[in-house]
This record gives structure tokens, C-alpha cells and sequence, in this order.
């Protein structure tokens, strides 16, 4: 890779400077721009929002790091914002919960290939059928409720196709737990990729929680709750899957990291220059922020950041439509479920959950009700046939 | 500077630009059958049944002083209509109050942009955005008269708003220029002309006349407006702007 971190220490924190117009520049164009685009601008605010989370955390426990830790939340509350207000406000926030869902996909598919660990691969698999699902269910609501395509935010990147059916989803929150790497042996690529997990999956929840009651619609309301249960689940299992017995220190230098992996990998990547001189200039940003955890870490823990962090980034995310490998665990792994820490099969699905998903499903499924008889078709179902469409309904487990 | 035509350029919002992608998605699409059996009409049968609960957005406020209803309304004791009516003032004077902020919106998107070829000109916007806000005065004047609080949001008030967020929404985007501005202001007065007759209608048995006679002033200068609105807008499409044109 062509970055040291060891050596390139970025901006100086206290030269991370901006203004108020700087902050709210130009969105990118819902009509024009590369759908990855925004699957960037929506990922760097998840990333942000989680840095931001963790280190309100971290400075409620420790009373010595409270001041670096507000210095670096300042630039990166800013940095967030400049981030989020990218996108724009002709994209509704049912359109911009597409592009949620297409973040949910391509990215977890892309970490999945790219985890070292078994176990490690088999969650995000688990959670990808089931974000893959969720954006169904989404672009039948929009079809059906607004008339509108959700392929024309997709750009044919993404399949529109059930996944393991949101119904199925819900369990018990025993059930949600997964095992941690252990800090020690743990590949770095494997703490980047939990803590990316994380922070995707939490904004996510957020998000379905501020804009689900702006819906009009019972069913998108209903929709919205339903599916944010689900986010929460998988704040639950990607958080689980951090090591406890890291450090405050050690996870905070690894949140770096990650920043700088993250805005690096944009910045390879982006195809608006405008937007990729932004990723540009928060890589440098979080390496200096990064230097700042590393210089804290020395100076408290008395250990040298190298045994906690990698000598180079890993392979850059690869923003790409990651089809082949979603269809492939879709048509292997559909009917997993998970009982206790364990990913299992439809026969060995854990009683707890099912109980708690026949309670939750009693009076209807906002997920199956949206999409009930639903077959995406460009330009809408109401686009080449009259509605109905007489498909044999596959038998959906309860 | 701002500029009225739609370039060609790089939307990829259809599937024509994405021909082996869009294969692979529609045949995916139809390859995978629907988890549940059924159509579009359980969402229906959803809307229907929480509208049976029959739970209104909210309600009028009572009268603000006993004498406006008395002095006011011309037989407060028998009409009927008297929350409609002022219901419906409510509405007016938010959607006036709300039409002032769109027109200046829309003059600072003028003050940025190439000339249409019909118009409008400063002065016209500056005088219809003038008239909006003398509408809102006057409606205010009216329902404090009847008794009304003038403060207070109605529920007519409150959907009229729903139904101008889009407005809001396009008039605020600096992205969205002048001659698509201009399309959302003629939504605005299309409706705002339709809702004064309606008033106007309900004035005639609820309040006075010389209430009625300020309100068909109010109209005659809305219908002034959405003809300049209409004659602003049809030009700017149909018409070649000279600044597109080949030399």
C-alpha cells in the first residue's frame, strides 16, 4: 500500500480548520453521480457518527483522555457534517434508505470475501442475506406506496430479490450474540472489518429511528419499525464480535485506523473529483487524529502502537457490485439462522427466537405485507403487466 | 450564472446505460419468486383499517374573544360553516404567509439567473411577493375580527402546509433553477386561486360584506398572478432560449 502510517502523520489536529460554508458545499447529483458515490458519502457518516459515539464513551470512562478526546470530536463532528450534508435534498429519505440498504450490501459482501476468520465470515454473511432482504421489502414499498423505481438510485449495481425474509429475521436478543475475536491473535483486517460493521449497522438503526415516523404511509411505518428491530439485532451481533478485553486505548487506535482505511479507500476510488478531494483531505485528517491515539497510547499504556496496529492499510475496500458473491451465499446460506453464538441451519433454529418471531409476526408482517406477491420489474410493477402477477409464493419458515 | 435549459449529460438513473448489469438484475428479478402470495392491495387494506380508528390530525381552537364571534360571523348562533370558515381563513393566511417566502425565495433565484424569455421581470415578482404579504395582512385583520387567533395553525392550515413541502423544497434548492422554480410557483397559485373562490363561497353566508369584497380583490389579484405565472412558464419551455441557441 502507499501509505505508512507509521510515518505519515496527516494534518496536525490543530490545523484542521473549516467554515461554515465549507461545511455545506455542492451535494452530489442523485441523477448523475456513480451510485457508489453515495454509497461513500453515506458510509463516511456511519463511519463518523460511530467515531463520534465511541469517544463520548471512552471520555465518560476516562477522565485523563477528555480533553484530546473533545479536540479530535470537534474536527470530526465537522468532518461529518461536511460528509452528510453531500447528500442532497431532492433524494427523499425512503430513496436515501436505498442507498442505506446498497451500503448494507455491497460493503458487507465486500468485508465477508476479505475476513480471514471462518466464523468471522460466516456473520457478516448471515447479516448481509438479511440487508439484502430489507432492500425488497424497500423497493416494494417505494414502488408500491410512491410509484417510483428504486433501481434508478441502485443503477443496476444491486439485485432486487428477497433474501432470508425480514419476518424470519427477528430473535431472541440471546440469540444475537456472536463470539469476539480475541484481541491478541486476531488479524487487524478482522477488527477493521467488526468495527466498519459496527459503525455501518448503527447509523443505520439511527437513521430508520429519526425518519420512520415521517412516513405517512402504516405500513412504511410499519415497515420502518420492523426493520429497524432487525438494525438494532445487528448492532448487537457486530459489536459483539470486538474483543471486550481491548483497551479504551487500543480500540481508540484501531477507530483510526479504520477512519484512515475507510476515507482511503474512498479516495482510490471516487469518481466525482470534487467529492474525492474531500476523502483526500480526511485521510489526512485521521492520521492525524491516528497519531494523537498513538502518542496517547505510548504515553499511558507504555507500549509501542506497533504491537497493536498493522505496519500497512490493508487492500483497499473495493467499491464494486459484489453480485456474484451475494447470489452465490444467498442460494447456500437463505435458510441459516442462528441459535445461541452459532450460525445454523434452518433444522437447528433456536426455540427462544422462534417463540419471540411468532409473537412479534401475530397480527401481520409489515415485511411480507409490502411485499406480498412483489417481483421488481424496471420502471415498476405498474410499468409492462397490470398488478398481480400470479407467482407461486415460496413457503416462508416461521 | 444560473442557466434554464437541461443539458444531456451523464444520468444514470435507467438501465439503457447499464446493459449486461440490468440483464442480470431483471432476470434475477424474475427468477425469484415473492416470499408471500398476494399484491399492492394488502397496503390498501392497512391504510383502510388505521383510518377506521378515525384519529384526526387535530382540531380548530376554540374562539379567541366571545365579542369577534358576535360582532364577526353574521349569525354565529346558526352557522354551521363557522369552524369551516375559519378553518379555511386559517389556511389561506399560512399559505399566503408561506406564498411571500416562496416569492422571495424565488427572487434571489432570479437575481442569479440567465432572463426567460416571457419574463418575468424584478419589479413583477417584487409586486406579486408584495400582494402575497398583503393578502396574509388582510386575512390576519379578518380573523382576529371573527374572533380567531390568527397565531394559531388549523387543521386546513396544517395539510395545505403538507401539500406545499415539495414547494418549499424545490424553491429552496439553489440546484433547481428558475424556470423549474417558476412550475412549483404555478402549482402554488393553480391552488391558491381555486382555494380563494372556495372562500370566498363560504364568506358569503359566514361574514360580512365588505369581508367578501376584500377577499374578491384578494382573488382578482391571484387570477393576475397565475396568468403572468402561466405566461412566464409555457415560453420558457417551449420557446429556444436565444443563449442555447446555435450562432
Amino acid at each position: 500500500m502507499g501509505l505508512d502510517i507509521m510515518k505519515e502523520r496527516g494534518t496536525a489536529l490543530d490545523k484542521q480548520h473549516f467554515t461554515w460554508k465549507e461545511l455545506v458545499q455542492v451535494p452530489y447529483s442523485k441523477l448523475d453521480d456513480d451510485a457508489f458515490t453515495r454509497v461513500r458519502v453515506i458510509l463516511m457518516n456511519g463511519i463518523e457518527a460511530e467515531s463520534l459515539r465511541f469517544k463520548h464513551m471512552c471520555a465518560r470512562f476516562n477522565p485523563h483522555l477528555q480533553i484530546p478526546l473533545a479536540q479530535i470530536r470537534r474536527a470530526e463532528q465537522h468532518q461529518q457534517t461536511m460528509v452528510n450534508w453531500l447528500n442532497p435534498p431532492d433524494q427523499s429519505p425512503l430513496e436515501t434508505t436505498i442507498g442505506f440498504e446498497q451500503v448494507a450490501i455491497e460493503l458487507t459482501a465486500f468485508l465477508a470475501q476479505n475476513e480471514p476468520d471462518p466464523y468471522l465470515k460466516q456473520v457478516m454473511d448471515f447479516g448481509l442475506l438479511e440487508d439484502f432482504d430489507h432492500m425488497y421489502r424497500y423497493a416494494a414499498l417505494m414502488d408500491r406506496v410512491e410509484g417510483r423505481d428504486a433501481n434508478t438510485l441502485l443503477q443496476c449495481y444491486t439485485d432486487i430479490l428477497p433474501g432470508r425474509p425480514t419476518s424470519v429475521e427477528h430473535r431472541a436478543p440471546e440469540d444475537d450474540l456472536r463470539m469476539n475475536y480475541e484481541k491478541d491473535t486476531a488479524s487487524p483486517i478482522s477488527k477493521l472489518n467488526a468495527v466498519i460493521l459496527v459503525a455501518a449497522e448503527t447509523q443505520t438503526h439511527d437513521y430508520y429511528m429519526t425518519i420512520g415516523p415521517m412516513f405517512a404511509d402504516p405500513t412504511a411505518r410499519q415497515l420502518y419499525a420492523e426493520i429497524a428491530s432487525i438494525e438494532e439485532q445487528h448492532v448487537t451481533q457486530y459489536e459483539s464480535l470486538c474483543d471486550p478485553k481491548e483497551t479504551w486505548l487500543e480500540k481508540w487506535m484501531m477507530l483510526e485506523l479504520m477512519e484512515v482505511y475507510t476515507y482511503f479507500s474512498c479516495a482510490q476510488q471516487e469518481s466525482n473529483p470534487r467529492i474525492k478531494k474531500i476523502w483526500e483531505r480526511f485521510v489526512d485528517y485521521e492520521l492525524g487524529h491516528l497519531h494523537v491515539a498513538m502518542d496517547l497510547f505510548r504515553r499511558h499504556e507504555k507500549r509501542d502502537p506497533a504491537e497493536v496496529l498493522p505496519k500497512s492499510l490493508p487492500e483497499p475496500i473495493d467499491f464494486s457490485s459484489q453480485r456474484k458473491y451475494v447470489r452465490q451465499t444467498l442460494a447456500e446460506q437463505v435458510d441459516f439462522r442462528a441459535n445461541g453464538r452459532q450460525i445454523v441451519t434452518l433444522e437447528e433454529d433456536s426455540q427462544l427466537s422462534i417463540a419471540y418471531r411468532k409473537r412479534m409476526n401475530r397480527e401481520g408482517s409489515p415485511s411480507e405485507r409490502v411485499a406480498a406477491g412483489y417481483q421488481w420489474r424496471p420502471g415498476t410493477e405498474l410499468a409492462p403487466k397490470a398488478n398481480g402477477n400470479g407467482h407461486t409464493a415460496r413457503q416462508v419458515s416461521p | 450564472m444560473m442557466k434554464n435549459q437541461v443539458e444531456m449529460g451523464k444520468n444514470r438513473t435507467g438501465i439503457a446505460l447499464s446493459p449486461i448489469d440490468s440483464q442480470l438484475l431483471i432476470q434475477g428479478a424474475e427468477e425469484a419468486p415473492p416470499t408471500t402470495a398476494g399484491d399492492d392491495t394488502a397496503i390498501d387494506e392497512a391504510r383502510t383499517a388505521y383510518a377506521a380508528d378515525g384519529a384526526p390530525i387535530g382540531t380548530m381552537p376554540p374562539p379567541a374573544t366571545i365579542k369577534g364571534i358576535a360582532g364577526g360571523l353574521v349569525d354565529a348562533a346558526k352557522g354551521k360553516n363557522a369552524n369551516v370558515f375559519l378553518d379555511k381563513l386559517g389556511e389561506r393566511l399560512a399559505f399566503e404567509r408561506t406564498g411571500t417566502r416562496l416569492y422571495g425565495a424565488l427572487l434571489s433565484k432570479f437575481d442569479a439567473s440567465d432572463p426567460l424569455p416571457a419574463g418575468p421581470t424584478r419589479a413583477e415578482l417584487e409586486q406579486i411577493k408584495a400582494e402575497e404579504a398583503e393578502h396574509f395582512e388582510m386575512l390576519r385583520e379578518v380573523m382576529v375580527s371573527m374572533g380567531g387567533d390568527p397565531t394559531a395553525l388549523t387543521p386546513s392550515a396544517d395539510v395545505a402546509a403538507v401539500n406545499s413541502m415539495g414547494l418549499l423544497q424545490v424553491l429552496g434548492d439553489p440546484r433547481m433553477n428558475m424556470k423549474q422554480s417558476l412550475e412549483a410557483i404555478l402549482v402554488a397559485e393553480l391552488v391558491d386561486n381555486d382555494s380563494w373562490g372556495t372562500l370566498i363561497e363560504l364568506a358569503r353566508t359566514e361574514a360580512n360584506d365588505s369581508v367578501v369584497r376584500r377577499f374578491e380583490q384578494a382573488l382578482a389579484e391571484e387570477q393576475v398572478h397565475l396568468t403572468n405565472v402561466r405566461r412566464w412558464v409555457r415560453p420558457a419551455t417551449v420557446q429556444r432560449d436565444r443563449s442555447a441557441s446555435p450562432r
